[in-house]
C-alpha cells in the first residue's frame, strides 16, 4: 500500500475519485427508442451527459427525392410510427397548401377523425411505455388494449394496422367506411374507462408519484428557445397548440381545451397528455356528429387525383391520365412552401421544395422530437441516475422521426 | 399416455418422446435420444433478447399484450435484457450502418445455442430503406434463422414465425442454418409459380 | 401574416436584404450570409419581432446555382404567433467552402439543427461549440443529403458475410413456392402443393 503523504492537508485527504463513465444504449431495455448516452458520473448523480441519436437514421429526405410526391405517404408512415395517421395528414396538407387545394368538407372531418384516433394512440403508448420502463407493467397492458381498439377502427378504415399510407394529395385513398362513426361511439367510451382505470392504479402510487414529480423540470423560456412543441411545451404552461393558434382542416369548429401544466416536470408531461386524449376524445366525437355522410371525398381535380377505374379501363384519355400520374407524378407548382400541423409530439411541419416537376426536390420535416430530445441532456444533468428513465420515457422520443 | 409429438415432427425418429406407463402415471418412464429431449425442451423455453429499434416495436408491443399474448403461449414469454442470459434474439426493426456493429457485438455475446428472428421486413432485407445507411437485411451482418416479413408485420405472422423455429429447433438441433419463412397459408402467387418451376414437376 | 416584419427587417437593414416573397403565405427574407447573425440577433431582440422560438434549421442544394447551398430556417414567436423564413446563400460549386455563422448563442435549439445540416448537407458553422456528425457516424465521409452523394453508396462499418461464409444465398430473391428451402416448417393443408 502507498504511504500517506502527511504533508497534505486534511481536505485533500479525500480518496482520488474520478468521474465514472457510462455508456446507455443504444438498445437498453427502458428506452423504447435507440438513443445512446454517455454519462460522466460522480457516484449516481450525473455530472454531464452526451445524448447521441441517429441509430435510425434511414435516410427519410434523401429517398423522397427519388419517387413521386405521392410515393412519399409510405415514407411519412414510419417516420412517427405510433401515430401514421398524423404525418399522412400533416405531409397531404402540405403538398395540398402548395398546389392551393382545398379537400372537400367531408374528407377534412375524415382527416380529424382518423388523426385524432391516431394521436389517442400515441398517447396511450407513451404513457403506457413509461409506466412500464418505472415497473408498473399491468396499466400498461391495459392501454396496449385500448390501442388495439384504436387499431381496429383505423384498420377496418385503412386496412393496416399500423403503417397506413392512406393519405393522397387531394383527399384520402378511400371514403370513411358506413360503420365508422357507429365505431367510434362505440370505443370511444370504453377506450376512456381503460385509460380511467390505467390512471387510477398510477395516481394513487406513491413509487410512481415520487418519481415523476419535481423531476425533469424545465422552464418556459427554456423550453421554447429550444424548440420544444406539443404536450412538453404545454407541460411548462404555454399554451401553443398549432390546431388552436393556427386552425388547420376544421379545428376552429369544434369544441376543445388545451391542457397545460405548471411546472414543467415528468408528471406534468404525464397529465398533460393524459388530458390530451381526452380532449382528442371529444374531437372524435363532435367529427362524428358533424361529418356528412356522402358527398365527395377526393378533390375533384384531375391534376392530382387519379381517375375512376371504370373509366380507365374504357376511355383511353382517363387510361393516359392514370398513366401520366403514376409514371410522372403529379405536378407540384414550383417553390417553396412550409405547412406545420400538431403531430403526436409537437409541430410536425414540412418544408418542401419543388422545381415543377412530378418529383420532390427537397422534403424536409421539422420533427418534434428532434429538438425535444436535444433538451434531455439538459433535464437529466445534475439529476440522478435512475432519474434517466421516467424522464427519457416522458419526453417519447420515437426513433424514426427523430433520426429521419 | 401414448406419443407427445411435436406438431411438425411426421417423419419417423426425428425426435420422438414416447412415454410409456400406465395412465395413471403410477409408474410411467420415458424413453428419448438426449438430444431430442434438449431440444423438445429448448423450444418450449426460449428466452428472448428484443432488440427494438424501429416501427416494429409497435407490434412487437401489441404481440406481447393481452390480444395476441403471442409469446408467452409458445414459452418465450420472459425477456432478458442481457444477451448472455438469452437464447432468441428478436431483431426487430431496421439496422441502420451504425447500429450494425451494436448488433453483431450483441450476437456474439450470446451463448449457444442461439437463434435469430429477423421481424419486418427492414430486418429481413432493408425493406424500401435502399439507401446509404440502412443494412439490407440482417442477414448481411449475422446468420438468421426465421424470416418474418411483413412491415409491420401482424402478430399472427410473428406467431407463425415462432412455430417455424420451434420446428426448426425440433429438427435441425445441429448445425443446419437453412432459414425459414413466413409465408400466407394460401400463397396468392402460386398460380405464377407454378410456371417456373415446370422442370422440377417434370422430374417428380 | 408577417410582412410587417418583412418591411421592417427591409427598412432596418436595408442592402443586406437580398430579396423577399410571400409565396402561399410564407413570408421569406433572403439576407446577405455575412450578415446572418446580425439578422437573426435584432429578430430575436427587438420587440416588434420576438422570434424567440427557432423552429427549423436545414439546407438546400441547388448543384447548378453559384452560391449552391440554401440555409432555410424557420423562425416563430410564441408572444406574437407570427412566422418568418430566413434564407442565405453560401458555397461554390465544389461545395468545400460552404460556411456560415453559427447561431448558437442566439437561440440555443439551433444546436442540433446545425450539427445536422453540417451532417447531411456539410455546410460549415462557424462558432459552433460542438460541430461533430449527429445522425450519421464518424467514420462516414461524405455528405449523403447532397445531390451528388449515390443515394446507394453504403460505407459499412462491419464488414458484410460473404455467401459462403454464410453457407447460403444472401441475394434477395423470394423464395417460391410453399416452404421451398425450409427442410422443416408447418404442412400445408391444399393438396395441389403436394
Amino acid at each position: 500500500m502507498e504511504p500517506i503523504d502527511l504533508d497534505l492537508e486534511e481536505s485533500e485527504l479525500e480518496l482520488p475519485s474520478e468521474p465514472m463513465h457510462l455508456n446507455m444504449g443504444p438498445s437498453h431495455p427502458a428506452m423504447h427508442g435507440t438513443v445512446r448516452i454517455v454519462l460522466e458520473l460522480s457516484g449516481e448523480t450525473i455530472v454531464k451527459s452526451d445524448v447521441q441519436i441517429g441509430y435510425l437514421h434511414r435516410g427519410f429526405e434523401k429517398m423522397c427525392e427519388r419517387g413521386t410526391w405521392t410515393q412519399v405517404f409510405p415514407y411519412v408512415d414510419r417516420l412517427n410510427y405510433v401515430s401514421p395517421m398524423l404525418n399522412n395528414v400533416g405531409y397531404a396538407l402540405a403538398v395540398e397548401k402548395m398546389c392551393d387545394i382545398q379537400v372537400p368538407d367531408r374528407c377534412q372531418w375524415y382527416r380529424m377523425i382518423l388523426g385524432e384516433l391516431a394521436r389517442i394512440s400515441d398517447h396511450l403508448t407513451c404513457n403506457g411505455a413509461m409506466a412500464m420502463e418505472l415497473g408498473a407493467f399491468t396499466p400498461f397492458l391495459w392501454y396496449i388494449k385500448a390501442r388495439e381498439m384504436v387499431w381496429d377502427i383505423l384498420e377496418e378504415e385503412t386496412g393496416a394496422r399500423l403503417t397506413h399510407s392512406f393519405g393522397r394529395i387531394g383527399g384520402m385513398a378511400s371514403p370513411p367506411t358506413p360503420a365508422l362513426k357507429e365505431m367510434c361511439r362505440t370505443a370511444i367510451p370504453a377506450i376512456l374507462k381503460l385509460v380511467e382505470e390505467g390512471e387510477g392504479m398510477l395516481l394513487k402510487n406513491r413509487i410512481f408519484i415520487d418519481r415523476l414529480e419535481g423531476i425533469g423540470n424545465i422552464s418556459q423560456k427554456d423550453a421554447i428557445a429550444l424548440s420544444w412543441t406539443g404536450p412538453c411545451l404545454r407541460s411548462t404552461g404555454v399554451p401553443y397548440d398549432v390546431r388552436k393558434a393556427h386552425p388547420y382542416l376544421k379545428y376552429d369548429e369544434v369544441d376543445f381545451d388545451v391542457p397545460v401544466g405548471t411546472s414543467g416536470d415528468n408528471m406534468d408531461r404525464f397529465l398533460v397528455r393524459l388530458g390530451e386524449l381526452r380532449q382528442s376524445a371529444r374531437i372524435i366525437l363532435q367529427a362524428c356528429d358533424r361529418m356528412p355522410d356522402d358527398g365527395p371525398v377526393n378533390v375533384d381535380d384531375p391534376r392530382v387525383i387519379l381517375p375512376a377505374k371504370g373509366d380507365v379501363y374504357t376511355t383511353i384519355e382517363a387510361t393516359i391520365q392514370h398513366f401520366k400520374l403514376v409514371m410522372e407524378g403529379a405536378k407540384v407548382p414550383k417553390g417553396e412552401c412550409y405547412s406545420y400541423t400538431e403531430g403526436g409530439n409537437g409541430e410536425l411541419g414540412f418544408y418542401l421544395v419543388s422545381d415543377g416537376t412530378g418529383t420532390p426536390w427537397r422534403v424536409r420535416i421539422r420533427p418534434p422530437c428532434f429538438p425535444i430530445t436535444q433538451g434531455l441532456s439538459d433535464l437529466i444533468n445534475g439529476g440522478m441516475l435512475s432519474d434517466i428513465v421516467p424522464t427519457f420515457g416522458s419526453l417519447n422520443m420515437i426513433g424514426g422521426e427523430c433520426d429521419h | 399416455m401414448g406419443e407427445l409429438k411435436s406438431p411438425g415432427a411426421a417423419a419417423e425418429g426425428t425426435s420422438k418422446i414416447t412415454i410409456e406407463g400406465g395412465a395413471s402415471g403410477t409408474s410411467g418412464f420415458a424413453t428419448t435420444k438426449l438430444d431430442a429431449l434438449l431440444a423438445w425442451a429448448r423450444k418450449w423455453s426460449l428466452f428472448k433478447y428484443p432488440f427494438v429499434t424501429a416501427c416494429c416495436g409497435m407490434e412487437f408491443m401489441a404481440l406481447t399484450s393481452p390480444r395476441f399474448d403471442g409469446s408467452a403461449r409458445f414459452g418465450a414469454e420472459a425477456p432478458r435484457f442481457s444477451p448472455r442470459q438469452s437464447d432468441l434474439l428478436w431483431v426487430v426493426g431496421t439496422i441502420s450502418q451504425r447500429q450494425a456493429p451494436v448488433l453483431k457485438r450483441i450476437y456474439e455475446q450470446m451463448m449457444e445455442p442461439k437463434w435469430v428472428l429477423a421481424f419486418g421486413t427492414c430486418a429481413s432485407c432493408g425493406g424500401f430503406y435502399d439507401n446509404y445507411t440502412t443494412v439490407p437485411g440482417i442477414d448481411k451482418i449475422i446468420p438468421c434463422d426465421v424470416y418474418v416479413p411483413g412491415c409491420p408485420p401482424r402478430p399472427e405472422a410473428v406467431l407463425d414465425g415462432l412455430i417455424l423455429l420451434q420446428d426448426k429447433i425440433t429438427k435441425n438441433a445441429t448445425g443446419d442454418r437453412r432459414p425459414g419463412i413466413v409465408k400466407p397459408r394460401e400463397d396468392p402467387i402460386r398460380d405464377l409459380v407454378k410456371l417456373r418451376r415446370k422442370d422440377k414437376e417434370d422430374n417428380a | 401574416m408577417s410582412v410587417r416584419a418583412l418591411e421592417a427587417l427591409k427598412n432596418r437593414f436595408g442592402d443586406v436584404v437580398v430579396e423577399t416573397h410571400s409565396d402561399w403565405g410564407d413570408d421569406t427574407a433572403v439576407v446577405k450570409a455575412e450578415s446572418w447573425k446580425e439578422v437573426c440577433r435584432f429578430l430575436r431582440d427587438d420587440p416588434s419581432m420576438a422570434f424567440d422560438m427557432p423552429v427549423d434549421l436545414c439546407a438546400v442544394d441547388f448543384p447548378e446555382r453559384s452560391p449552391r447551398f440554401e440555409i432555410v430556417l424557420h423562425l416563430y414567436s410564441v408572444g406574437k404567433r407570427q412566422r418568418l423564413r430566413l434564407k442565405a446563400r453560401v458555397g461554390d460549386a465544389e461545395g468545400d467552402d460552404a460556411a456560415i455563422d453559427s447561431v448558437t448563442d442566439v437561440w440555443v435549439g439551433v444546436n442540433w439543427y446545425e450539427r445536422e445540416t453540417y451532417d447531411l448537407m456539410g455546410i460549415q458553422f462557424k462558432g459552433h461549440p460542438d460541430l461533430r456528425r449527429i445522425l450519421m457516424y464518424p467514420e462516414f465521409e461524405g455528405h449523403p443529403l447532397r445531390k451528388d452523394y449515390p443515394a446507394n453508396k453504403t460505407q459499412p462499418l462491419v464488414p458484410y458475410r460473404t455467401e459462403e461464409e454464410a453457407g447460403l444465398t444472401l441475394d434477395k430473391q423470394a423464395p417460391f413456392g410453399i416452404d421451398e428451402g425450409m427442410p422443416f416448417g408447418r404442412r400445408t393443408f391444399d393438396e395441389r402443393d403436394n
